[in-house]
């Protein structure tokens, strides 16, 4: 990943208040993030805003896998998103941000800034419902 | 043409009439009716005196159709087109649709007008009434409708004999063979058969009270009712009024296209005479009415005669007929011991299975009918003890599968492969077949099955188990996590569809709180929150209000608590208080004040019991027979927080006025005079369907056995998100299969059914109770783990009707 701006790392919670395969929110330069451990102890950070509801609820969704992708599906209409990516595997096209997101010192930390998308597309209509006042 | 009247208001009009909206028939319908009523389900008659409901029975007038009903057409101007009917109406037509049915015969014999006949809801009204108070009744006529009525005449408690001309008992549908084996059986139920008698009189008393019939011989059987159920005539009077030809034993003549001697008219149903013949079967009326419906509209349809073939179940006795009664060869099984008598009618070559009657034991009917008339599929012995060996029979498509609505294997087929129909219930709703008898639904699970569609049972891409599999697994291995379930039986690590699965059934077995450890990270968010989300991510929160009985000091906390937090604030349809728009952090603080003041989860959000409605039954209600608020709310205290395969939702009702309307829910109880009535299967949502009578006049111990039963057989083996109403659908068996294994303990399930139900009693807790007194569950309740004082500033409100309304930005 080429970065061209800093990270600032934000402190989401201890790592063992985040149970496997639960997910939390945290605010994280004012946005809301859904920040995820699943049960290989690795975390993800994807943004909690629904984009097929405008609810902001992903963070309480389901996490499981789709052929071995760790995902997430949004407990309104189910629609199940990849923690990886932040792409909709229901309805390619729809995408949520995805965010950095690391364990230091026993902690779950997320970047504020978003980071760059695997395929521009998806990423960008995700962003742009996120973007929206 | 513009107006088509319809005189006469039975099954075969209303297949009819909807038959013409089917096809896009525009102009003006009127049926005119002689019952005070639109048509009914005649075959299902009988059920109206144990129980089923008038409503229940009566066919929904289509719409769009006018009816005038209690009043009957009594003239046709067949110059000018117009009907007049007994009320002085003239009605014009530009096509006239004769649907006047049939009258039962009564023998000319003296007494004859104090006996009974066996045809309407009103018949039906009198033989109730007239049964009050006597012991004995005698039905004359030992044929299918003859049985019916004597069915019924035993239900209503009388001693009972059956009167039969002919040498046997059904000798249209059985030889000399099956009648006596079917006579055997039907003594056995303690009723007496009279076979080879007739009539000589109807003794009465001075009053003009029935006492007794007495028989040719002079014998004398002692009845305080009879019932004439001895063949049906024609009701041609209006056509023969009217000029138009009718045969020379009645019946209005018409052609192979429904049509009468005068082009204008038609006739279908009992009262027409089709190729000489009159039909007094439903297939065969219900071909005629589809036949005269595709004629009207310019089609060239044409009705060929009819199977006459017939399976029933009468008495409990399975009687089946199909094809020939006789041929140059036959095969003969006869169990006099254990009641079974078959016996298959073969070509002189042995090659052709010509017919066959069976006696106690139905199941080759299925198979066999729709090979009559072609070459015999196996060794006819085998055929005899089909429904094993013959589910490998292949079907030729023009054989018919199902002759109630005249569907051939090759339109089941079509079905399957071009319309992607998967199921027996979309096999139903695509081609009639299976909806009125029911006979040939074993045919169409056969046909469904090696059509290739590969029904999937797997769960979804992590178990290849169905949900009742995974349900066994669970309870014979111990399983009592998820990770261990996956780890040993699944790939992966699950989804919102197993997880959520896995985590009823650990709750239903081992009912332990639906938060505690791995758990909760298996729970749907209505779950994981003890609440129910909106659409704005919100919740909505409903205390449990058993039976809907509450007290004033309750009901103001209730209010209170809406109030204080700014709830919107809603009655539900189950009698209960839904209050919305509470934040994640703010339910742990409703639920603190609503368990001090002595309220309970309500469950609301659980696929799990939601609640027990009920009216005010017989502590204030003048027309009530049993407390209902007092049975309901101890069936609501029984199965709280029990999980299910979907939600479980059930009335009580203290009288047969059924305010409750607990024939809509998945357990609904009518009280009666004797006790309570059982319904199941019943279904508001998306595709309604009104409970059957599961038992009758329980004790209330009775009552909560059987309902323990089956829940728990139903939690067993429901598939997931199955409604108890698919469920009884779809079982193998149907009702009858569920009622075998909860009543009558066939697979001798009951004792452990019974012991998961009183652990799930003995093992209740409130969850919200639970959640508020222990901190690491409390912790969840956060909107913004690094900000728990924070409230999701994306959550906004405005205001209609003096209460908030969530304002969603729709993206």
């Amino acid at each position: 990943m080429t970065m061209t701006v800093p990270m600032t790392w934000t402190t989401v919670c201890d790592y063992h208040v985040l149970l496997p395969e639960r997910g939390v929110c945290a605010l994280v330069g004012g946005e809301q993030v859904a920040v995820f451990r699943t049960f290989d102890g690795a975390v993800y950070a994807i943004g909690n805003l629904d984009p097929f509801s405008g609810a902001h609820v992903l963070s309480r969704g389901i996490v499981g896998t789709r052929g071995g992708e760790p995902t997430v599906a949004s407990p309104l209409h189910k629609q199940v998103f990849s923690l990886v990516t932040g792409v909709c595997l229901d309805e390619p096209g729809a995408a949520v941000p995805i965010y950095p997101a690391r364990v230091a010192d026993g902690r779950v930390e997320v970047a504020a800034r978003p980071a760059l998308p695997e395929r521009g597309g998806p990423l960008e209509s995700g962003r742009r419902l996120v973007d929206a006042p | 043409m513009s107006r088509v009247v319809v005189a006469g208001y039975g099954p075969a009009a209303h297949r009819f009439v909807e038959a013409l909206r089917e096809r896009g028939f525009g102009g003006r319908i009127t049926v005119i009716g002689e019952e005070p009523r639109p048509a009914y389900d005649r075959v299902a008659l009988t059920s109206y005196l144990t129980g089923t409901s008038l409503a229940d029975l009566t066919y929904e007038v289509p719409e769009g159709v006018e009816t005038l009903l209690g009043t009957r057409v009594t003239g046709i101007d067949r110059e000018a087109r117009v009907v007049t009917t007994a009320a002085g109406e003239s009605v014009p037509y530009d096509v006239l649709v004769l649907a006047t049915g049939s009258a039962p015969f009564v023998p000319p014999v003296p007494g004859a007008e104090h006996a009974h006949v066996y045809r309407t809801i009103d018949d039906l009204d009198a033989i109730r009434a007239a049964s009050d108070g006597a012991s004995e009744g005698v039905v004359v006529g030992g044929g299918l409708l003859g049985l019916e009525a004597a069915d019924a005449l035993r239900g209503l408690g009388l001693r009972t004999h059956i009167v039969e001309m002919s040498p046997w008992l059904m000798p249209r549908q059985v030889d000399e063979g099956g009648g006596a084996v079917l006579k055997g059986h039907i003594e056995d139920l303690g009723l007496s058969v009279h076979a080879g008698a007739g009539v000589q009189e109807i003794v009465t008393d001075a009053e003009g009270r029935v006492t007794g019939l007495r028989k040719p011989d002079g014998t004398l059987l002692d009845a305080q009712i009879v019932v004439f159920s001895a063949g049906i005539r024609p009701r041609d009077e209006l056509a023969r009024a009217a000029g138009i030809d009718v045969g020379e034993r009645g019946g209005v003549v018409v052609d192979a296209g429904m049509r009468t001697s005068d082009p204008a008219v038609y006739a279908i149903g009992e009262c027409a005479l089709a190729g000489g013949q009159v039909y007094g079967l439903v297939g065969p009326c219900n071909t005629m009415a589809e036949v005269a419906a595709d004629r009207i509209l310019g089609g060239t349809a044409v009705f060929e005669g009819a199977d006459l073939s017939t399976k029933l179940k009468l008495l409990g006795v399975e009687v089946a007929q199909f094809g020939a009664m006789s041929g140059a060869l036959d095969v003969t099984y006869m169990d006099p011991v254990g009641g079974v008598y078959k016996r298959l009618f073969i070509s002189d070559d042995a090659r052709t299975l010509l017919g066959g009657i069976c006696v106690g034991d139905a199941a080759p009917y299925a198979t066999l009918r729709p090979f009559v008339g072609k070459p015999l599929p196996a060794a006819p012995a085998d055929l005899l003890f089909t429904g094993t060996g013959a589910a490998n029979l292949d079907l030729p498509d023009e054989a018919q599968v199902c002759s109630c609505n005249n569907v051939s294997a090759g339109a089941v087929r079509t079905a399957i492969a071009d319309k992607g129909v998967c199921d027996v219930p979309a096999i139903k709703a695509c081609t009639r077949a299976g909806t009125t008898c029911g006979s040939c639904v074993p045919m169409l699970k056969q046909l469904l099955e090696k059509s290739g569609v590969e029904i999937s049972k797997a769960l979804c891409e992590h178990f290849t188990y169905s949900r009742a599999e995974l349900f066994d697994i669970i309870r014979v291995r111990g399983v009592t996590t998820f990770s261990e379930l996956i780890a040993n039986h699944g790939t992966g690590r699950g989804c919102d569809i197993c997880k959520p699965t896995v985590a009823s059934i650990l709750a239903s077995l081992h009912n332990g709180h639906v938060l505690e450890g791995e758990r909760a990270a298996l729970q749907d968010t209505n779950d994981a929150y003890l609440a129910n989300i909106q659409k704005n991510g919100t919740y909505s929160v409903v205390p449990r209000i058993p039976g809907g009985e509450i007290t004033p000091d309750k009901l103001i906390v209730i209010g209170e608590v809406a109030r204080d937090f700014g709830l919107y604030t809603k009655i539900t349809g189950g009698q209960r208080i839904d209050l919305f728009g509470a934040r994640v952090e703010q339910l742990p603080q409703i639920w603190k004040r609503l368990v001090d003041a002595g309220f309970e989860s309500g469950h609301a959000y659980g696929k799990a019991l939601r609640t027990v409605k009920s009216c005010v039954g017989s502590t204030w209600c003048r027309y009530g027979v049993q407390d209902s608020v007092g049975l309901a709310i101890a069936l609501e205290l029984r199965y709280r927080g029990l999980r299910a395969p979907h939600k479980l939702k059930s009335a009580v009702s203290g009288c047969a006025r059924e305010c409750a309307e607990a024939r809509s829910k998945d357990f609904g109880i009518i009280a009666t005079e004797q006790g309570w009535n059982l319904y199941v299967g019943g279904n508001g949502g998306f595709k309604p369907r009104h409970a059957d009578l599961f038992a009758s006049d329980l004790t209330t111990d009775e009552l909560i056995r059987t309902i323990d039963r089956f829940l728990m057989y139903y939690i067993r083996t429901a598939d997931r998100l199955q409604r108890t109403a698919a469920w009884v659908e779809s079982i193998e068996g149907g009702l009858d299969h569920v009622r075998d294994v909860i009543v009558n303990d066939s697979l001798g399930l009951c004792a452990e059914l019974d012991a998961q139900m009183a652990h799930h009693v003995s093992t209740y807790e409130d969850e919200w109770r639970a959640t508020i007194e222990d901190p690491e569950k409390l912790s969840r309740f956060v909107s913004f783990v690094n900000a728990p004082g924070v409230p999701d500033p994306s959550i906004v409100f405005e205001r209609e009707r003096d209460q908030i309304k969530p304002m969603v930005v729709t993206p």
